[in-house]
């Protein structure tokens, strides 16, 4: 039932409803729980396999997704790019075929190009869960974000900033999805180098002075600077870009008011973001980490077809 | 040889300025007659023509027949079949081959190749530089001697203005035309699709129009200063479209193509990450395409060619950043443009012949494009309210990537007859080991 809701498959935020959003937070609450218990372990997949297939190098999503798989009592494989069959020349296509010969359940993959998880998910039987797909969509990291600002106020009517390399996040996508159907105001701001073209045209303000973003703003979500848009010419220098463009102390203490401080991670301190703000009272980048596993475990849950009333119940007594 | 009679059929000759009900009789190879009842000489084969469009046979100004090197994806044969089954007889090959055409005997394996397959004409198109590197200009005047009947570098651009210039410059001692795929590398690289909206929400990079643009200008700048003929491969965007119009208005030696891709789709076709929707240059937005149609109407965009570009399906069967441009574009071109252009109220009946046959040949030099008599014997007869639906299994191509597959389209060849025998007849069918 639910997951004939949610589909087969978790690719991005962009193609669910708000009903659809809210029905996987609403499920990742009591799963938040597990991870508190001196056994973090409930029987809710057991006896389901899933791959977690990482063709790009991750730490924090591929560490987060197994705790949540495990967590729930699922068998799962890790596959990464190095040593394995992708580096001898396999296709996408043909990685897919046998990873269905193997009459897996799920797969969580991360991919470098934009609409792999697609891909995959129209060629194979199995759930499929977008762990990041190029600059695309990074559906869990979107669904975190959302429960961290949920944990702290209500969405609608939260004024939501996304400062920094906008062009090449999934990051931004998926979060800029998701707080638009849930009924936040969402704004962009970097160096024009660093945004998509015709990102208003998706329903989000656009500010190019960091200043004026802080001013407007209730919620920073700060992406991380990749140090090769250095040498691609996007900008100068990362000196420059701090200078123009990072979240300091000193600008924060200009706002209005006091800002929610989020980061997908891994942070540049000292790039994008001041380390006296990284580490600050309206910080809650490590409360975005503890709540991606409990979003993970929601969206694990409801895609291999459980009932979201009775998630609760499913928990069940810690196993011994 | 026996002479052919078409009969019957509504014949639309533009360099003849005919359009009407008549006979058409083929002897030796040649127009011999035009006009009504035409008396079948003895023994002449008579194809009923009544209800159907007789036309000269369609020239393609830009192919990919990957032979040398992919054959296993197209070669001449099969692509001059191809080029048959969709009423072209003649195509023009573009160089980008392995190893690439940039010397008279690479020419002249494509010329002898394309006399043994025996059906559509295919003329070689050289090189502008030494193995398309950008570099050294090939030798146009072996290249010609060989019986190639213009230059590109295409696949990529003419690399710099100065080779550009070169180019141009030397290419006026021949009379050919230089043909450009217009896209400035360093604002393309690294793109896959058309740079806007969709792209942002596909997370795809994108290819600005500017990078057309920049080089179009670059180009008429320089066809200006030299007194050259540059011909603009598969313009894309609204701005190629103006500047073509006004460098026309003051009598820059240009002429330009658009494809039927190009005035059919817009990067929509993108979304679901579609590699079939993945060419280079890339769908652009509905206002390109409007441009582009208002282009064809007043002339400013000379005539249709298809940038047929066949691929292996494993290699359109990829991640999309991974997937090759370019779409096989033979077998649907008619259709296309007969559904997009003629009942899209864009051009008449007339006007499309003479975007698909007339200009093209003009342009090249070739002797194709009319029914006068004495003309090469090369007509093309279709049917233009006979719909089809699109089946890619059914190409003579040996490849399948088509953006179109699927689509219900106005128009089908009857018969394509080249120097005087027929070629293709509708109903004909591939051969079953040529599927892929």
């Amino acid at each position: 039932m639910s997951a004939a809701r949610l589909g087969k498959d978790l690719l991005g935020l962009e193609h669910l409803t708000a009903d659809d959003i809210r029905l996987i937070l609403d499920v990742a609450e009591p799963f938040k729980e597990i991870s508190e218990r001196a056994i973090k372990k409930v029987p809710v997949l057991r006896g389901k396999t899933i791959v977690n297939l990482f063709f790009e190098a991750s730490t924090r999503t591929r560490i987060s997704f197994e705790f949540a798989e495990k967590r729930l009592s699922a068998d799962t494989v890790n596959v990464g790019s190095t040593g394995s069959s992708v580096v001898k020349g396999e296709t996408l296509v043909d990685t897919a075929r046998n990873l269905e010969a193997m009459r897996i359940d799920m797969v969580v993959m991360r991919h470098p190009s934009s609409g792999a998880a697609q891909f995959l998910a129209q060629r194979i039987e199995s759930n499929v869960i977008n762990a990041g797909d190029g600059k695309h969509e990074h559906p869990t990291q979107g669904l975190l974000d959302l429960l961290t600002i949920r944990d702290r106020r209500p969405i609608a009517g939260t004024k939501v900033c996304i400062v920094g390399d906008v062009l090449h996040s999934r990051v931004a996508r998926s979060n800029i999805w998701g707080l638009l159907k849930l009924g936040a105001e969402v704004a962009v701001c970097g160096p024009q180098t660093l945004l998509p073209l015709g990102i208003g045209e998706l329903g989000v303000t656009v500010f190019r002075r960091v200043e004026e973003a802080i001013e407007w703003a209730d919620v920073l979500n700060v992406l991380r600077l990749q140090l090769e848009r250095m040498q691609a010419g996007y900008v100068p220098s990362t000196r420059e870009y701090y200078r123009v463009f990072g979240v300091t102390l000193e600008r924060l203490e200009k706002a209005p008011r006091d800002l929610l401080i989020m980061h997908p991670g891994p942070m540049n301190r000292g790039v994008e973001i001041d380390s006296r703000v990284a580490d600050g009272p309206h910080a809650v980048i490590l409360d975005q980490v503890t709540n991606g596993v409990a979003v993970r475990m929601a969206v694990l849950y409801l895609l291999a077809g459980g009932r979201p009333e009775l998630a609760e119940s499913a928990k069940g007594a810690p196993e011994r | 040889m026996k002479p052919l009679l078409i009969r019957g059929g509504r014949v639309i000759d533009p360099a003849s300025r005919l359009d009407r009900t008549a006979d058409v009789l083929l002897a030796d190879g040649k127009v011999a007659e035009v006009g009504a009842r035409v008396a079948a000489p003895d023994g002449a084969e008579v194809l009923d023509a009544k209800g159907c469009i007789v036309a000269p046979g369609f020239v393609d100004l830009h192919v990919h027949l990957r032979e040398p090197g992919r054959e296993d994806v197209e070669t001449i044969a099969t692509g001059a079949r191809a080029a048959a089954a969709g009423g072209f007889t003649s195509v023009c090959a573009m160089p980008n081959t392995d190893p690439v055409t940039d010397n008279q005997a690479a020419v002249g394996f494509i010329v002898s190749q394309a006399r043994r397959a025996g059906t559509a004409r295919v003329y070689p198109i050289g090189a502008v530089s030494l193995g398309q590197r950008g570099e050294q200009l090939a030798e146009f005047g072996e290249l010609v001697g060989a019986g190639a009947v213009a230059v590109s570098d295409d696949g990529r651009p003419v690399a710099t203005a100065h080779l550009m210039r070169t180019a141009l410059e030397y290419a006026l001692t021949f009379g050919i035309p230089v043909i450009d795929h217009c896209e400035d590398v360093s604002l393309s690289s690294g793109g896959a699709m058309h740079e806007g909206l969709v792209s942002t929400r596909l997370g795809l990079k994108g290819i600005p129009r500017s990078a057309e643009d920049v080089i179009v200008a670059r180009d008429l700048q320089l066809a200006e200063l030299t007194g050259g003929h540059v011909h603009l491969a598969h313009c894309s965007t609204a701005g190629a479209v103006a500047m073509v119009r006004t460098a026309k208005s003051r009598g820059v030696r240009v002429t330009a193509e658009v494809t039927p891709h190009h005035f059919a789709l817009t990067d929509a076709a993108c979304a679901g990450y579609d590699t079939h929707a993945k060419m280079n240059p890339p769908l652009r937005e509905a206002a390109d395409v409007a441009a582009l149609r208002d282009g064809l109407a007043d002339g400013t965009i000379d005539c249709i060619a298809t940038d047929h570009a066949p691929h292996h399906y494993d290699a359109k069967e990829q991640e999309f950043d991974n997937a090759p441009f370019g779409v096989v574009g033979l077998e649907t071109a008619l259709g296309v443009a007969m559904t997009e252009l003629v009942e899209g109220g864009v051009l008449d009946l007339p006007a499309l012949v003479h975007r698909l046959a007339t200009r093209p040949a003009e342009i090249a030099h070739l002797p194709a494009g009319t029914l006068a008599k004495g003309a090469a014997g090369d007509v093309v007869v279709f049917d233009p309210a006979a719909a089809w639906t699109v089946d890619p299994a059914r190409f003579f191509s040996k490849s399948r990537n088509t953006p179109f597959a699927g689509r219900k389209l106005k128009g089908v060849v009857r018969w394509t007859v080249v120097g005087g025998a027929v070629v293709h007849r509708a109903g004909d069918a591939p051969a079953a080991s040529a599927g892929r």
